[in-house]
């Protein structure tokens, strides 16, 4: 009894000892002297498959290779509605119109042929540092020819011993376009580029068979010898690319990472096949110019982006006071105005493919922002009586700011007008759309399915696009009434009027007497999507209208739609660019999935002469009060065809702690790491704070299998006494 | 024994092959090429230039089972199966659709799979051994009986909600250790410790009752009484004669399993952040990435019918009535 007690007071004894002595913070993820730094922690959900700059098309590869690679233009990030201005230029592209002949003529002259964009390079900027770059005393590069020997201790880029950089060039994007012309790289904007760059189509079926000749040869592929005959090298800073007709839009396009630089040194050192053989690729280590580069590189685990040494001179944007109240932009937002970027040193970004674990984390304070999932919605978010959003009282408690913003973004449900039933531009299929449009009761969905993050389209295009409306203006009368200033979606008896007149009273076929039967197109395979098809289905119930839901996986759902094999169904696009093209080109005829071979982006097959026609016109147009004319009247005719059911605009919610400055959300840019800035003090004492563990489950859990163990050695010893009684 | 171990291997030639073909069936009954390309190029922008590039590139633009076009052999020869089947019986993994070399990965990830499959394996092993000889040393008792029933409330209920609960009691309410994530070597010790006790628990309920039969099939053998009858203790009994004889049934059912334990386990290092072969599987079935599935299924079926080969070895090391 003796020993026992005293083994139980000296554990006891021993677990206060070290708990005392230890009385840091126990759950913390990250290394407690990254904390104390200037590094940024944050979180990843899906890996990243590729950085390569002339392939990414995914909002979480852009999320890192925006930090790393510079297009020639950025988006200002403070400026509302988002502005273009120069990242590695000194001045934004000069554009000359040429005709036939190659005379420079006016912009609105008829006679335009060609564009010539011709982009002025500063030159202060260097690369990062890189082992590709490092040249030996006759010039050649010291890594571009690797032995097997060599090859054997290369395991890391770290693993060179040396690294050099170098000025970047007008050749350096050159050689970016004809990267992108190699079909073998699958750059996904190839094919579009090629119908506006003049010689791209040629260029790259040579260039693609020249390509695999040498893959199969196992020879690497030097670009710098091959030229595209619209894309010339004046000097060393001077870049002219030639594109056919006017294209407004290819501004928007150099703001993008297709079309970033790549230095040629890169690529041929990338080309070794004993470091493709060891996943050392340009697809996976990117060399770039920008505020930061790839230092570790394991989406499996964890990235980590670390300030580039080289980085150019750039400071945090200004605004005028009437700018910043016009884009509804905080003061405290312009307090670092004027300084050197970038602010962060470090970003660290974990891989938390669940939401459970990431949003605990983000409370605890590792992370220094967050999104809100679904399930966290209620925890974080209360909305008021009059559909203000706000946080709840733990978050609120804890100082973490609420930013949030209506994304250029539209999800919407279709018709696909060639159809029989739904199809088709007569009076009663107009009446039926319409009809239906108005019982499809967009708030209540946003209300119940997104947590109020949304708000009901009025027509294709988002807010914060040219084009868009706000108020009675921007109003779709077919579906909403402005009454007492506000919009008030029509009546259901507006609707089953003219569902009566489309020939259908009630729900019923008037030449058949048999219930309208409709089919619905979705991806809902699992349980939880079981409400929103109730939901969906009792839309169409209101109507009398029977819908029949066709659930499939999402690869035999988009073969349906691009077959058109489809009667309703929903679908959603995102901006590439911040243009009303880019979102009424999904209603252009041209574009058409039954057109194109299923490649179109016209998934609902509307096909409009008359909005074609506008929109041949306003695709070229620069946003002047003519082009939002005919922006309108495109709208007008569409919201009268009703096409589409046009749905909602998603609104993005997004969380930062009190240390996390200059946070902005930019729907448009993908380099704004730069801006962002850490109080790593503050950071430290507010996890310390909020992550004291707590000691007494641990004693008892400690005395419990002490007493445990005491007890059952007690009964084995009582029952071997027992026994040994019986037997005596 | 080496002309049964041979034998065996040659055994596992068809079972592979027909593993295989069964993966290649199920896998492209879902997912055409087109499909797989689309996946990979984004759902933006694709032309079907693009689409039949990419196939080229992959060779998915190859026939599955039987190519028409080709003539002789090579109809069965120049198609999809073939040609990657093969590369798979020399071991050459190839590059996943995202052009990542397959073999170099799962060397990378094999290592965050075992740290925490192995030491969860090793503990679950004593931790359920020990108590299935506590309740067969109290057999019959209320403590045996109240220990089966919480062995059967632990087995009865999801392995994903003692993932939560662990997450959220030790982690979020008591701050003991990091949520999720990983780091190699003595570092990462704080990351494993939370998985790992979930582990062993979660399988305590099957395993606590598994080895408990075993146990007592053995308690009542004629051997078991004449050791009592030499008067030993009951805890002598039980070390030092049931859990001997009762090693070869617990064997059986261990061995097998010691190969699979590289390929990691898909929800815990999914919801742990841990960079194992596991999540890499489920991430490759999400993403449709055929080299990486395929690779994995070929690589798990080999090392289960290793571990097969290995209990049969393990067999005769145990038992010395038994020979190969």
């Amino acid at each position: 009894m003796d020993i026992m007690y005293k083994l139980m007071l000296t554990t006891l004894f021993m677990s206060v000892l070290s708990v005392t002595l230890h009385a840091g913070v126990w759950n913390n993820p990250h290394n407690s002297q990254e904390v104390a730094k200037e590094t940024l922690f944050a979180a990843f959900t899906t890996p990243p498959k590729r950085l390569d700059p002339v392939i990414s098309y995914n909002a979480n590869e852009w999320a890192i290779i925006g930090q790393i690679y510079e297009p020639p233009l950025q988006y200002n990030y403070l400026k509302r509605p988002y502005v273009l201005e120069p990242l590695t230029l000194t001045k934004m592209p000069e554009i000359t119109y040429l005709d036939k002949e190659g005379k420079s003529v006016g912009e609105n002259d008829p006679a335009v042929v060609f564009s010539e964009y011709r982009l002025l390079l500063r030159s202060d900027i260097k690369y990062q540092n890189h082992p590709a770059f490092v040249k030996d005393e006759k010039g050649n590069l010291l890594y571009g020819n690797l032995s097997a020997e060599g090859l054997e201790k290369i395991h890391n880029l770290k693993d060179f011993k040396k690294s050099a950089t170098r000025t970047l060039t007008a050749l350096d994007y050159a050689y970016a376009i004809k990267r992108m012309a190699v079909r073998d790289n699958h750059s996904p904007i190839l094919d579009a580029m090629s119908e506006y760059i003049i010689g791209l189509k040629v260029f790259s079926e040579n260039i693609s068979k020249i390509a695999r000749e040498k893959k199969e040869k196992r020879e690497a592929l030097d670009l710098q010898a091959y030229t595209i005959e619209g894309v010339k090298v004046l000097d060393t800073y001077t870049l002219s690319i030639k594109i056919h007709g006017k294209y407004p839009q290819f501004l928007f396009w150099l703001s993008m990472n297709f079309f970033a630089p790549v230095p040629w040194e890169a690529d041929l050192f990338y080309q070794q096949e004993g470091l493709i053989s060891k996943n050392l690729t340009l697809n996976w280590f990117p060399v770039g110019t920008g505020a930061y580069y790839l230092a570790e590189n394991d989406p499996s685990r964890e990235m980590v982006l670390r300030a580039n040494l080289n980085f150019h001179e750039e400071v945090y944007p200004d605004l005028t006071e009437e700018e910043r109240k016009g884009a509804n932009i905080a003061k405290e937002m312009l307090e670092d105005a004027g300084k050197k970027l970038p602010f962060v040193k470090e970003v660290i970004y974990s891989l938390e493919k669940e939401s459970i674990p990431l949003w605990n984390k983000f409370l605890q304070g590792y992370y220094d922002a967050s999104g809100i999932s679904s399930e966290a919605f209620d925890q974080a978010v209360q909305i008021s009586s009059t559909g203000t959003m706000g946080l709840s009282g733990e978050l609120k408690e804890k100082n973490i700011v609420l930013k949030g913003a209506v994304q250029p973004s539209i999800f919407y449900m279709a018709f696909n007008m060639e159809d029989p039933v739904v199809g088709g531009y007569s009076v009663s299929a107009k009446k039926l759309r319409q009809a239906i449009s108005i019982a499809q009761n967009e708030e209540e969905y946003i209300s119940i399915f997104m947590n109020e993050r949304g708000i009901a389209a009025q027509g294709p295009i988002p807010p914060g696009i040219f084009g868009y409306e706000e108020g009675e203006k921007g109003t779709d009368t077919v579906v909403y009434d402005w009454k007492n200033g506000k919009r008030v979606r029509k009546s259901l008896e507006v609707a089953k009027k003219l569902l009566a007149e489309a020939g259908y009273p009630n729900g019923i076929s008037s030449k058949t007497g048999k219930q309208l039967k409709l089919h619905y197109d979705a991806t809902a395979t699992g349980p939880d999507d079981r409400a929103l098809m109730d939901w969906r289905r009792e839309q169409f119930a209101k109507l009398g209208i029977q819908l029949v839901i066709r659930s499939t996986d999402y690869n035999r759902f988009q073969h349906k739609v691009r077959k058109a094999k489809v009667q309703l169904f929903s679908w959603g696009w995102d901006a590439d660019y911040p243009d009303p093209e880019n979102f009424l080109f999904l209603l252009y005829g041209g574009n058409a999935v039954v057109n194109t071979q299923g490649a179109g982006i016209n998934s609902s097959n509307y096909q409009n002469p008359k909005f074609d026609a506008l929109f041949d016109e306003i695709k070229t147009m620069q946003n002047t009060p003519e082009r939002k004319e005919k922006i309108e009247e495109m709208l007008k005719i569409a919201r009268e065809d009703a096409p589409w059911v046009w749905g909602f605009h998603p609104k993005s919610l997004t969380l930062s702690q009190q240390w996390f400055k200059n946070v902005l959300p930019n729907a448009m840019a993908n380099n704004t790491l730069k801006y962002k800035r850490i109080d790593a003090k503050l950071r430290v004492e507010k996890q310390k704070a909020w992550n004291q563990p707590l000691i007494l489950p641990l004693i008892l859990l400690f005395l419990f299998i002490l007493v445990s163990g005491y007890l059952l050695h007690k009964i084995y010893q009582n029952r071997q006494r027992s026994v040994i009684r019986k037997e005596d | 024994m080496f002309a049964y171990i041979l034998k065996r291997i040659l055994y596992a030639v068809p079972i592979l092959i027909g593993v295989n073909l069964i993966t290649f069936m199920l896998f492209f009954m879902v997912n055409s090429p087109d499909d797989m390309a689309r996946a990979q190029l984004g759902a933006k922008q694709v032309t079907p230039q693009m689409i039949e590039a990419w196939k080229v590139d992959k060779g998915y633009d190859k026939p599955l089972f039987l190519n028409e076009k080709a003539e002789g052999l090579q109809q069965i020869t120049d198609t999809l199966f073939v040609q990657e089947s093969l590369k798979l019986f020399s071991f050459d993994f190839g590059y996943s659709d995202a052009n990542r070399n397959i073999g170099a990965e799962i060397k990378t990830r094999m290592g965050p799979s075992l740290a925490i499959a192995l030491p969860t394996f090793m503990i679950a092993l004593i931790t359920n051994i020990s108590l299935a000889l506590l309740m067969v040393l109290f057999r019959g008792s209320v403590l045996d009986t109240s220990m089966m029933i919480v062995a059967v409330m632990i087995m009865s209920i999801s392995g994903l909600f003692y993932i939560i609960a662990g997450q959220v009691l030790f982690s979020k309410m008591w701050h003991w250790v990091p949520i999720s994530g990983y780091l190699s070597g003595w570092e990462g010790v704080k990351f494993i410790i939370l998985p790992v006790l979930i582990g062993v628990f979660a399988g305590i309920g099957s395993g606590v009752r598994w080895y408990r039969s075993i146990f007592l099939e053995q308690i009542n053998q004629d051997y078991v009484r004449t050791a009592r009858a030499k008067g030993l203790s009951e805890l002598k009994v039980l070390f030092g004669h049931v859990l001997r004889n009762g090693m070869l049934p617990i064997l059986t059912g261990v061995v097998v399993v010691i190969p699979t334990l590289f390929m990691g386990s898909l929800i815990m290092e999914s919801f742990f952040g841990i960079p194992g072969l596991g999540s890499y599987t489920i991430d490759a079935i999400n993403a449709q990435d055929f080299g990486i599935v395929k690779a994995m299924v070929f690589l798990g079926s080999v090392l289960y019918i290793v571990g097969l080969i290995l209990t049969d070895i393990s067999y005769t090391l145990f038992d010395p009535r038994v020979k190969l």
